[in-house]
């Protein structure tokens, strides 16, 4: 059965960088907010630093995939989720069987959000770093902030693992951002517009192979 | 890195259609997270009111800090109070060395005040209402010695501790607090005693304390070897 690539490497490397980061601040971020894992757990200092090196570590790994990456293949990604057709509209409102292209109406909103998140996250983060230690830095609502994007975000999460993991409908997408490619009959059930789009020329000199059967 | 890889199968951009709106949405997330820097505080401290009676009774409260307080501990397990072998001991350059049982406490005269917690990383409770013993009361009882200027907390929660001055000590509203909002301290929050400084941050209100040692200088405290400021003066820039 022919197989359609989805993701570049760039794309999937940005993927599980910042998910493998989220993780971690996620695990190191409740033990240092829920009362009942605080106190089990304890040990403030040693987790708060793992907590701020997890996010350093995350801030750095982002920009060296961006760096070395394919960038070209990271701003088309950027134009898809930013351009929204009637099609992706309808999908939001409810029809799922609105012909969605690479990314559908819901993916576009999510990866948007996690985009928009990811910033808020980091400024607040640092807000709070500098605001423990220069009071000029110190607004009644950064906390909010922080921990509400925690809570958002959380949803979010649960929602991606489900459709990712567990929904058999959904789950073959899996494949995308691990392999790369995924199957063309489940790529066709669910996004019609961008199997079936007319072929993109390939850059000049370049002679790779849309479908690679498998 | 994308030399050898397969190229994604791409829609033509002039195949696209629709138009680029995503980015309104993402800039309007940014926006109004951004303006939460301003208005989240007095919300968090709304909806806290409103969750915190249901949360309390349900016992949500043990999960998700609904009260608006954080529990912060250094140690790996709280300390546990035992009424009959607990003592608060005032030692170091005292003329009377003191031992004060949980009832010896109790026995002293009360004092009450409504204040409020600022934590150094940010939230606030308003309206605390506390109950204790004036710390001049101890001291009173211990005789500091001429060249004592400076008190160190000492927590049974090893191995934090931290110092006051004595004219930062010598503050009307320092409480030795074994009271919070009408019932006995709560272990999270340092049961049975807790030094209460309203106008610095709460790092300096010693949870669990056990020993006052009068010293002749002040040294810095547990969060201060880590970078936190000895003399913990409230910002003006905060909501009191």
């Amino acid at each position: 059965m022919g197989r359609i690539e989805r993701f570049t490497l760039t794309e999937r490397a940005l993927h599980w960088v910042h998910a493998v980061a989220f993780f971690a601040m996620l695990l190191t971020g409740l033990a240092l907010y829920l009362p009942a894992l605080e106190t089990a757990i304890g040990r403030r200092g040693l987790v708060k630093s793992t907590h701020l090196w997890s996010a350093i570590a995350w801030g750095a790994a982002l920009v060296i995939v961006v760096l070395v990456g394919n960038r070209r293949a990271l701003r088309r990604t950027a134009q898809e989720l930013d351009n929204f057709d009637r099609d992706d509209l309808r999908f939001l409102t409810g029809r799922s069987g609105a012909p969605q292209g690479r990314f559908n109406g819901g993916q576009k909103v999510n990866a948007i959000l996690t985009v928009a998140f990811a910033l808020l996250f980091a400024v607040s983060g640092v807000l709070l770093w500098l605001g423990e230690r220069d009071t000029r830095f110190r607004f009644d609502g950064t906390v909010f902030l922080h921990d509400a994007l925690m809570w958002v975000s959380l949803v979010l999460l649960i929602g991606h693992l489900y459709l990712a993991v567990i929904n058999p409908r959904t789950r073959h997408a899996l494949a995308g951002i691990t392999e790369g490619s995924v199957r063309e009959d489940w790529a066709r059930e669910h996004h019609a517009k961008w199997v079936d789009a007319p072929a993109v020329a390939p850059p000049e000199g370049v002679a790779t192979p849309e479908r690679s059967p498998v | 890195m994308h030399e050898n890889e397969q190229r994604p199968r791409e829609i033509p951009r002039e195949h696209l259609g629709g138009r680029p709106i995503g980015r309104y949405g993402f800039l309007g997330v940014l926006g109004a997270g951004a303006a939460s820097v301003v208005w989240g505080g007095p919300i968090s401290r709304t909806l806290s009111r409103v969750i915190n009676p249901v949360a309390d009774s349900t016992g949500l409260s043990k999960v998700i800090p609904t009260s608006g307080w954080r529990i912060y501990t250094v140690a790996s397990t709280m300390p546990k109070f035992d009424p009959a072998t607990w003592r608060l001991t005032v030692g170091g350059l005292v003329e009377t060395p003191v031992s004060l049982s949980y009832a010896d406490l109790m026995e002293m005269s009360r004092a009450e005040q409504v204040s409020t917690f600022h934590c150094v990383t940010g939230w606030v409770v308003k309206d605390v209402h506390w109950a204790g013993v004036r710390l001049h009361e101890v001291l009173e009882r211990a005789k500091p010695a001429s060249g004592a200027t400076a008190l160190r907390f000492v927590s049974s929660e090893q191995p934090y501790d931290d110092s006051l001055t004595r004219a930062q000590a010598a503050l009307p509203d320092v409480l030795l607090a074994y009271e919070m909002d009408g019932l006995p301290i709560k272990r999270e929050h340092g049961a049975p005693l807790r030094l209460v400084i309203p106008d610095m941050y709460g790092y300096k209100s010693v949870k669990w304390v056990s020993q006052i040692t009068l010293e002749g200088v002040a040294r810095d405290g547990y969060w201060e070897q880590r970078g936190y400021d000895r003399d913990a003066w409230v910002g003006s820039n905060d909501s009191r």
